[in-house]
């Protein structure tokens, strides 16, 4: 129990004297989460829509295969990415082993099934709404994807959470693909898993309660902005 | 949207360093953990960084993986301890030459109380076999890394092989020291650590060292350039700095300074050059 309490009193410290040691790990998962957050929305977005609405031989399989890939473990793909970016690997000669480029990539890859099936389960439904309207009006399929991607806008803005909470939090893929090298690829997760290595479990849970303040943070963020949105 | 979120969110996504930001030379040294996790690097790098202008990237994991990453030439530089798997790494062309680096000792700890009473025990050996007759709760790293292969050796020596127990007293964690002595201290089992993870691991509670100074403990570092006949892009120019600056008077002296709790943790003994 005095372990937690001091885990308070620590967190409590660290955010109030802006720890430049944590400052630049809080900063580098923001950087990392954020962007890979961003790729896969703007790639798997358009994607889930197209899915949602179109109708093609095999798109239960392509369903069930993207429902499955949300379960992907951390890990498991932190080592595919480990192996194809060895230096003895296939893009090994891309240098991107052991630096932020590679946590964005895997990190991106880690959460654009998620991103894809959430989108088109939204479209699907959508569909059912609009088709008559869109075939009555005669409106190109971009131009309904381009419409029901603003129209769904808000539960798209949760998807889009959904990406970046499991990004920021996850452990397995970074740890492998980044290395946790001090000064250039240690997070916010990385740095947990090193404290509790270390022994330092105090230490280790109040990083653990500011992480948890940071995605906090980001949620109150989009929250007061999806609350400002035009209707 | 909120203009300010947006600012935000571009500014943080542009500003991303894909590369490494640095402008000088680096190296990559595949590490032992116990080096990193008790804070020798960062005591010793920042004189060399300083003195040379290379900076110095370590990837801390057990001495098994950091030899496989090394293979697959994610590495300019291995530092790790594991004698004979560091010489054939070397007699597989994949490391230029071993040199010894330093060296500390291994330690059992265990609970307090000592329910097998090894802290009677004349030496390792003997405290394994008193472990495995009281059937002893024992936490293995399990994990193919020096540790692990020492403790391996080590009851070879004893002609007793716990793995016909492993999931009933002897427990297997696979995981990296800090990990396992967690389990450790969780479970009141016995471990064997190398001296420095323990002496600057920070959740003791009721454990303590049961058992050391026998001979056989000795843990020997050592340190490998990586080949570049093997991998081409290897960084040798500045991972032989390293290793010089490493091995030179004013490295190995840097090395001894280096104390936690007023206990130094790492004993330099490279060959003068």
């Amino acid at each position: 129990m005095q372990d937690i309490w001091q885990s308070f009193e620590l967190a409590w410290t660290l955010i109030v004297n802006l720890n430049p040691a944590l400052s630049e790990i809080v900063l580098l998962s923001l950087r990392v989460s954020l962007t890979a957050t961003l790729i896969a929305c703007l790639v798997g977005m358009p994607l889930g829509a197209l899915l949602g609405i179109r109708h093609f031989r095999g798109k239960w399989a392509v369903t069930v295969v993207l429902n499955t890939f949300m379960g992907m473990p951390p890990v498991v793909l932190g080592l595919l990415f480990y192996m194809v970016l060895s230096a003895s690997g296939p893009l090994g000669w891309l240098q991107l082993l052991y630096t932020p480029g590679a946590m964005i990539l895997v990190q991106v890859f880690l959460i654009l099934p998620i991103v894809t099936a959430l989108t088109k389960q939204i479209i699907e439904d959508a569909w059912v709404e609009y088709q008559p309207l869109f075939q009555s009006l005669c409106v190109s399929r971009s131009g309904a994807v381009k419409t029901m991607l603003w129209d769904t806008r808000t539960s798209l803005l949760t998807v889009s959470l959904a990406g970046f909470a499991r990004a920021i939090s996850e452990v397995g893929a970074v740890i492998v693909v980044g290395g946790n090298i001090n000064h250039l690829t240690r997070v916010m997760t990385t740095a947990i898993a090193l404290e509790t290595s270390k022994g330092d479990l105090a230490m280790a849970l109040a990083l653990g309660m500011v992480l948890l303040m940071i995605a906090l943070t980001v949620n109150a963020m989009v929250f007061s902005a999806r609350q400002r949105l035009p209707v | 949207m909120k203009p300010l979120l947006i600012k935000l969110l571009i500014t943080l996504t542009l500003s991303a360093p894909l590369h490494s930001t640095y402008a000088g030379e680096s190296i990559l040294v595949q590490s032992t953990t116990s080096t990193a996790n008790s804070g020798l690097y960062d005591f010793i790098l920042p004189l060399f960084e300083q003195q040379t202008n290379i900076k110095v990237n370590v990837v801390a994991v057990g001495t098994g993986q950091a030899i496989r990453n090394a293979r697959n030439c994610d590495a300019d530089v291995l530092l790790v301890h594991a004698k004979s798997s560091e010489e054939k790494f070397v007699e597989e062309g994949y490391g230029v030459q071993r040199l010894d680096l330093m060296y500390n000792d291994f330690v059992i700890v265990g609970p307090q109380n000592d329910p097998a009473d090894i802290n009677e025990a004349d030496n390792a050996t003997d405290a394994l076999s008193k472990i495995a007759a009281g059937k002893a709760l024992f936490a293995s790293r399990g994990d193919n890394s020096g540790t692990h292969k020492k403790e391996v050796s080590l009851w070879q020596a004893t002609s007793i092989d716990p793995t016909t127990d492993s999931g009933r007293w002897y427990r297997e964690t696979g995981s990296g020291m800090g990990a396992t002595l967690n389990v450790s201290v969780g479970m009141n089992a016995y471990t064997l650590t190398d001296r420095a993870t323990w002496i600057s691991f920070n959740n003791k509670q009721q454990h303590k060292i049961l058992l050391e100074g026998d001979s056989t403990l000795f843990n020997q570092y050592g340190v490998i350039l990586v080949n570049e006949k093997k991998c081409p892009d290897t960084n040798s120019h500045a991972g032989q700095k390293f290793i010089d600056w490493m091995t030179s008077p004013e490295g190995q002296q840097r090395i001894a300074q280096f104390t936690l709790d007023d206990q130094q943790l790492f004993y330099p003994n490279a060959a003068p050059q």
